[in-house]
């Protein structure tokens, strides 16, 4: 029977690929057309206003000389790193803790949950007041009689990456505990009853049966956390605007202000294409690992 | 039925325009106190002309404004008129024919004899058509301090940069900030270009921005001013702001001894409350070159399909640049008219320190007129790079400088 439904499969389920029509086109020409467009661009020396004037890798050899670029690149590792391990290792631990059974559990999700539903703007703006040092947390502690306590880290270029972060994960790890909470509702209760059979204590049934078995979610949350590090922009922009200096500057500000305030549209094309990459190396293993996998299995 | 009621609704909406007043939307940035209050007399003027002024005031700045404006224009819904820094910010949409062209009304009005400085009006003019309206001028080589805090310290107010280096270690030693510098990188091209003209001094800084001579801008002369710029971030260290208006109040709530600043931050003093010469001290050219280079505001005008909105694009462009306006308008603004025909006798002392510039004739053009857009991001880049690291070296700076301009030829 399925032989002869493959041969007609242009047909089947006709309607269904009628209603998605639509989202097909818009697909194809505002994403892949916008990127093809994107890509061909960042070849050109086009200021302002596009021309086709190809200049080779020009634009790249510039992006790659240039110390604003390169230190932008820094930033968003460090950023990164911390954000991809943290984010992922409180979101578990607190799904873990909501999972115990407690009281009042759908209180404490909310709460968790609530940061996330607030936009980067309003959590930078938040976050910039907190840690100013003449009305937030520097001038609290000072008024409690710590006059020699310093903790300013928005306005000190060692560590504002880390005063980006705080505000990066304070708004992030509630929305990736619902997700883990999400995929350990999903484990089955025979699971849990059958290792208690066999004795094994519970925060080794975590790590060695469950997180195995989570998988699939771990995987989801991996992209979406590193695809929200790679276009880091609007919380940059609301609690440093790239500052002190140039400490706190990511890759997609740079894209920004070449492509509109530079008026130098290769540039912006070329860094953008740059970070194009950066998210396809992200998504290809994945795609490979959630779509190429179910064939073996 | 059906076509009545639609020939109804088109009535209804085209009637209140077709009475007499065209209403014509105007982009801009001026959004501060004393920027928005000069706005209104913009509109006040053209309202009372008969037509109708819609304000299409953009909050942020400049580098926030004008891509917005840009996209309305190359997206094909122009605005009526649009402020830009007149220079090479809209230079590609003249090119691309997308601007009015309003070299009628300028020779009606004979703008090419009373706009003045000439530089002006070049910068409006594209292979010898006018395509802007220049509204005002202004100046960023002024440094701004306190007296107050000098009056406390107990020494005299310095009259130059130098003796406002020399009196830093005092003003630290009271537990102030000398300079005032906020965090963006336009401020810190800013401070810089101020100090490139008070320390390199005029033909240096011409030789370089002007006639393009790299050589000059890899020299020693050019060493000396990072080597100034170098001394001044040390100065301005502790100082952790990072909007412009925020840097000029630390010097009006007298916690910073000086700002480097254009003439707009008298707008702030002003609103302050505070008076010129009595509470503050303005040194244009920093007290030692005393130049100003004429940068400013200017409207263009977008071209329109329909004929009526380009005929109420001419009238604004002739009104922007008549006497009445100028004066109403630059009195709000603290900047400096377009013309030297008009009576400025309400200006203030800083006011008429420019005033008494501008007649000598010592101007320089501004840096949006010398260099594209793409270079002053880069120059601005290098700049707060330079300004808020206390560890690269003037040299290296230099480097990256010359390197930045030669790409940019």
């Amino acid at each position: 029977m399925a032989s002869t439904v493959r041969g007609n499969r242009w047909i089947r389920n006709l309607n269904s690929k009628i209603a998605a029509l639509p989202m097909v086109i818009t697909t194809m020409v505002v994403f892949v057309g916008g990127t093809i467009w994107t890509v061909v661009y960042s070849f050109t020396n086009s200021k302002l206003l596009p021309r086709e004037e190809f200049v080779g890798f020009a634009q790249y050899e510039r992006l790659w000389s240039n110390s604003r670029w390169l230190q932008s690149i820094e930033n968003l590792a460090v950023y990164g790193i911390f954000a991809l391990i943290f984010t992922i290792v409180v979101g578990f631990v607190l799904a873990v803790l909501m999972d115990q059974k407690i009281r009042y559990e759908d209180a404490f999700r909310t709460i968790m949950l609530y940061p996330f539903a607030l936009s980067f703007i309003v959590t930078g703006l938040v976050w910039q007041w907190i840690l100013n040092p003449e009305f937030g947390l520097q001038s609290i502690v000072r008024s409690m009689g710590w006059d020699n306590f310093v903790f300013d880290p928005l306005y000190n270029p060692d560590i504002v990456m880390y005063g980006l972060l705080i505000a990066g994960l304070w708004q992030g790890t509630g929305f990736i505990m619902c997700i883990m909470l999400a995929g350990l509702r999903g484990i089955d209760e025979d699971i849990w009853k059958a290792t208690r059979v066999d004795g094994i204590p519970t925060w080794k049934t975590y790590i060695v049966v469950i997180i195995p078995m989570m998988r699939p979610v771990f995987i989801t949350v991996l992209v979406l956390v590193t695809a929200g590090i790679i276009k880091l922009y609007d919380l940059v922009v609301a609690q440093t605007s790239g500052g002190p200096g140039l400490a706190s500057q990511v890759p997609a500000m740079y894209v920004y202000d070449y492509l509109f305030t530079a008026q130098n549209l290769g540039q912006g094309l070329a860094a953008s294409t740059m970070m194009l990459v950066s998210v396809l190396v992200v998504l290809i293993p994945w795609a490979y690992l959630e779509f190429g996998g179910k064939k073996h299995g | 039925m059906k076509t009545w009621k639609i020939a109804a609704l088109m009535l209804s909406v085209a009637a209140p325009g077709a009475a007499f007043a065209t209403e014509l939307e105007v982009t801009h940035w001026w959004t501060s106190g004393g920027e928005a209050a000069a706005v209104g007399e913009l509109a006040k003027a053209f309202d009372a002309s008969g037509d109708k002024w819609i304000d299409g005031a953009i909050a942020g700045s400049g580098g926030t404004a004008r891509p917005i404006m840009i996209s309305r224009i190359t997206g094909g819904d122009p605005m009526g008129a649009t402020q830009f820094n007149h220079g090479q910010q809209a230079l590609e949409l003249v090119q691309a024919g997308l601007m009015q062209d309003i070299t009628d009304v300028a020779e009606a009005n004979n703008w090419a004899e009373v706009i003045f400085p000439k530089s002006l009006l070049e910068a409006c003019t594209v292979d010898g058509k006018v395509y802007c309206a220049p509204v005002n001028i202004h100046s960023p080589e002024w440094l701004w301090l306190s007296n107050k805090v000098y009056e406390d310290i107990g020494i005299p107010v310095p009259t130059n940069w130098d003796e406002f280096v020399a009196s830093a270690p005092q003003v630290e030693a009271a537990g102030k900030i000398p300079l005032a510098l906020g965090n963006q990188s336009w401020q810190s091209n800013l401070a810089f270009g101020a100090l490139a003209i008070a320390i390199g001094g005029i033909d240096l800084w011409k030789e370089i921005n002007v006639n393009k001579n790299m050589e000059a801008a890899a020299g020693p002369e050019m060493l000396k001013v990072f080597v100034a710029a170098a001394d001044a971030r040390k100065l301005a260290a502790k100082s952790t702001v990072q909007d412009w208006n925020q840097a000029t109040n630390l010097v009006i709530t007298d916690q910073a001894a000086g700002q480097i600043m254009g003439d707009w931050a008298q707008g702030e003093f002003q609103v302050a409350g505070e008076v010129a010469g009595k509470d503050y001290t303005c040194l244009p050219g920093m007290g030692v070159n005393e130049y100003i280079s004429t940068g400013g505001d200017a409207f263009y005008f977008p071209l329109n399909a329909d004929p009526e909105i380009t005929a109420a694009q001419k009238r604004l462009a002739a009104l922007l640049v008549s006497p009445e306006v100028q004066v109403a308008f630059n009195l709000k603004k603290g900047s400096l008219p377009i013309r030297g025909d008009v009576d400025l006798s309400a200006a203030n002392d800083c006011m008429n320190k420019g005033l008494a510039i501008l007649a000598k004739g010592n101007i320089l053009p501004g840096g949006d007129m010398v260099w594209s857009p793409d270079v002053q991001t880069q120059l601005g880049d290098l700049q707060v790079e330079f300004w808020k690291s206390q560890d690269m070296t003037a040299e290296a700076a230099q480097a990256q400088y010359v390197a930045i301009l030669s790409a940019g030829l």
